[in-house]
């Protein structure tokens, strides 16, 4: 199973002999090197962000170093390193239980890491844990709001908390509210709200103390489609307009695709690749996952035979009486599947590339697919995924 | 200067509890209710001495006279002459011993009284005339008046029967007749004005017991149920002390109990006429220290338990062998010598007695000195054991 994206080289130096040794490997990939010449033994970690240098900013945000989360003998995150650039908009995907909650609740200082490192915004997430959450912000899973209080009073309270000096705090409040357009409602208390309007104040709460990273856990989980559109928006312009590193968690590969810079594929608590959407797309297309939808209004049997026996192909179904799908290989596939269908007289009349998705990414990668409807299968046979899914939900 | 932001931010949070709390109609009417049943609940269902009034009882009078007279009769037209001024008992008749047995069977007496059939005869003739009272063992409180109530009447009536027989005999003066047949007199003198009722004995027991209800149910729900509703992670990540969470969950909660212990001693002076002897700083110096004691408990019981349907089942369990074995209804001198001892581990029960030598007895603070010292140090132990706990469970 593939488990990286591209190849990435380092320059490893001999400790003993000063020897240059050029390690080539998978983007976090931890090589054992024995140097040619004195035999000597060393440790090359191969760099996440090597290949990409398309960051907004230099700079680091969020650096995680063999992260790991055991709750008893489970392994919920397990030696997950990476780098988060700042002003990035940087994803976590994967399923329900694959470890995206603990990594986030870690980054938070809510959870202690059982083994490994991380610091966030230059700060140890445990020796430093107070000077990390004075810069960060959490939309968590579960909205961390009071019901019985207003919405200004929610964002008066939280923002008492950081010491904002209450005229400043007034502003901010203000601002923030008229952001979300929610400032005919600041008065108003929560339980009067809809989940779409409590989830706008969600997310400005964790903004009042204007953090330099905000985690979004799952954020627009259990929205309607028009919310779910005005969050991604949010989020969006929280990160263009202010610069805020965003880090967000999602089980939506539209989601991640839509909003993330670039995104981690977890799964059962490691990373299984690592790029930006596009990269992690071309993945797939770049070897068996380009898909023609090709429309023939003379669709004949002869026509499908001679493109299925063509070596570009690698396999054609029939949807309809006018449509086929075509699976090719190769740089060249299209236009010698186009010359072989006129060849035998095909009247074309559309041709489609099917772009592949997350989904076929995340397929390509684990042998498994992301849907819910997998995992629920699993737990109610109470296979061996199914059960460790329960362990992960009761211990979270 | 991290003190003053602890204070400050514990200030907060105890605002948001209360102002939460405060929205509840339902649960600001219940702040008053609880307190008043409770009351009006012990107030009445404990029998004071005097309390029983109009208990049927079933009369039977076998006597047959002796010589023409029925010294039967003249007892009971004394008894009921006596009970027409108190209105203790409600007299019935019966048929003999069987029949009483029946009718207590029934429900339909609470006692008997029987008068034999030589009951005459053994008075006229130089011996003792023999009364037999018939008691119901379902029932000990009232068995236990009945007997007393009678003893007194009985006793009563004999003296003046014998009052009569000096005078009429041997010419003793019914003046001095009294000092001959009961030359001893017991006067009771109280060290403070009144009787002492129910009501006095049960008044300081319960303002602790609320104090203490308040303080270790409202703890534990109060975090346990942030913890699962989430809005605790929204503290957590604040870079705040841990100990201002607590802080200000402690003095909601105080706020509450001392509410409601103040409804209860409101309604024990205006409505039961219960009278403080003592000092009333050195009372709400007592209520405060009485919080102090079990802060600590609270804590340490909400740090142990994952969720809110836990954390209150603990304290339930714990609650009620405190509320029954800490002398709040019952006096401690009640109860069998290793229940007493056991008594003696339950810090309630210093509450209760250092708050009722205080409110009833009128005792200064250095009557209470052992009592104050054993809450403080139990507090303080508690206290030691549970922060650090507390800031333990809250980064797992």
């Amino acid at each position: 199973m593939p488990t990286t994206t591209q190849a990435t080289t380092k320059k490893f130096k001999c400790p003993t002999c000063g020897t240059v040794e050029t390690v080539t490997g998978a983007p976090g990939e931890h090589i054992i090197v024995i140097c040619p010449s004195c035999q000597t033994r060393g440790k090359a970690i191969l760099p996440h962000t090597a290949t990409h240098a398309h960051h907004k900013h230099g700079d680091a945000a969020i650096i995680l170093t063999h992260l790991k989360k055991k709750f008893g003998d489970f392994t919920a995150v397990d030696d997950v390193s990476f780098t988060v650039m700042k002003g990035e908009i940087f994803g976590l995907l994967g399923p329900n239980g694959a470890g995206k909650s603990t990594i986030i609740r870690m980054l938070c200082t809510l959870s202690r890491p059982t083994a490994g490192s991380a610091t966030v915004a230059g700060y140890d997430i445990v020796s430093q844990d107070s000077k990390v959450r004075q810069h960060i912000g959490l939309v968590s899973e579960k909205m961390i709001m009071y019901d019985d209080l207003t919405a200004r009073e929610n964002l008066a309270l939280f923002g008492r908390l950081y010491n904002i000096p209450e005229p400043e705090l007034k502003q901010r409040i203000n601002t923030l509210l008229n952001f979300v357009r929610m400032e005919k409602w600041a008065d108003a208390r929560i339980d009067t709200f809809s989940t779409g309007m409590k989830q706008r104040i969600n997310v400005i709460r964790a903004l009042v103390n204007q953090p330099e990273i905000l985690y979004l856990d799952e954020p627009t989980l259990g929205l309607d489609p028009q919310s779910t559109s005005d969050i991604r928006g949010l989020i969006r312009q929280i990160n263009t307009e202010q610069g805020t590193t965003i880090i967000l968690t999602t089980h939506m590969m539209t989601e991640a695709d839509m909003l993330c810079d670039r995104l981690a594929i977890i799964d059962k608590g490691n990373i299984v690749a690592l790029d930006t959407p596009a990269g992690l797309k071309k993945l797939v297309s770049g070897t068996e996952n380009t898909v023609l939808e090709i429309e023939i209004q003379n669709l004949t049997t002869p026509m499908i035979t001679a493109v299925k026996t063509s070596p570009a192909v690698k396999s054609v179904t029939q949807e309809d009486e006018t449509h086929i799908k075509v699976q090719v290989l190769g740089p060249n596939a299209f236009d010698t599947i186009i010359d072989l269908l006129r060849k035998h007289g095909a009247k074309i009349a559309l041709v489609r590339n099917i772009e592949p998705t997350l989904e076929d990414v995340f397929l390509h990668l684990t042998g498994r697919q992301v849907r819910e409807k997998l995992s629920e299968n699993n737990h109610s046979t109470g296979g061996p995924h199914g059960r460790r899914r329960r362990r992960a939900a009761r211990v979270r | 200067m991290a003190t003053r932001h602890i204070l400050k931010h514990s200030f907060w949070i105890c605002w948001k509890d209360l102002a939460e709390f405060s929205r509840s109609k339902i649960r600001l009417i219940m702040l008053v209710l609880m307190p008043l049943f409770m009351m009006v609940m012990v107030g009445f269902i404990f029998p004071s001495g005097n309390s029983i009034k109009d208990t049927p009882v079933a009369l039977v009078n076998q006597d047959t006279g002796f010589n023409g007279t029925t010294m039967g009769t003249t007892f009971t037209t004394q008894l009921e002459m006596i009970n027409n001024n108190t209105h203790m008992m409600k007299f019935s008749t019966a048929q003999g011993y069987d029949d009483i047995k029946t009718k207590l069977q029934n429900n339909e007496i609470n006692g008997g009284i029987i008068i034999p059939e030589n009951f005459s005869q053994n008075l006229m003739t130089g011996k003792q005339g023999y009364i037999i009272i018939v008691i119901d063992q379902s029932n000990p409180q009232v068995s236990l008046t009945m007997e007393g109530v009678m003893s007194q009447v009985i006793s009563a009536m004999g003296a003046q029967t014998a009052a009569h027989t000096l005078n009429v005999t041997y010419h003793v003066s019914s003046d001095i007749a009294g000092s001959i047949i009961t030359p001893f007199q017991p006067e009771f003198k109280g060290i403070v004005p009144g009787e002492p009722n129910y009501f006095q004995f049960v008044a300081p027991g319960i303002i602790c017991m609320v104090v203490m209800m308040a303080l270790m149910t409202g703890l534990p729900h109060a975090i346990s149920y942030e913890k699962d509703i989430g809005t605790l992670d929204g503290m957590l990540v604040a870079p705040i002390n841990r100990l201002s969470i607590i802080l200000g969950k402690v003095m909601a909660q105080t706020i509450r109990g001392m509410i409601q212990g103040f409804i209860i001693l409101l309604l024990a002076i205006g409505l039961f006429g219960v009278v403080i002897e003592g000092n009333i700083l050195l009372v709400i110096f007592l209520v405060l220290l009485t919080v102090f004691s079990f802060v600590g408990l609270g804590i340490l019981i909400t740090s142990f338990t994952d969720r809110e349907e836990t954390a209150t089942m603990v304290m339930m369990t714990l609650m009620f062998p405190m509320m029954f074995l800490s002398g709040v209804f019952f006096p401690l001198q009640q109860m069998p010598w290793y229940m007493q001892d056991f008594a003696h581990f339950l810090p309630l029960t210093y509450a209760t007695t250092a708050m009722r030598k205080v409110m009833v007895l009128g005792a200064g603070l250095d009557a209470v000195m052992l009592e104050v010292a054993i809450l403080i140090g139990f507090g303080v132990i508690m206290l030691a054991i549970a922060v650090p706990m507390f800031k333990k469970a809250m980064s797992r």
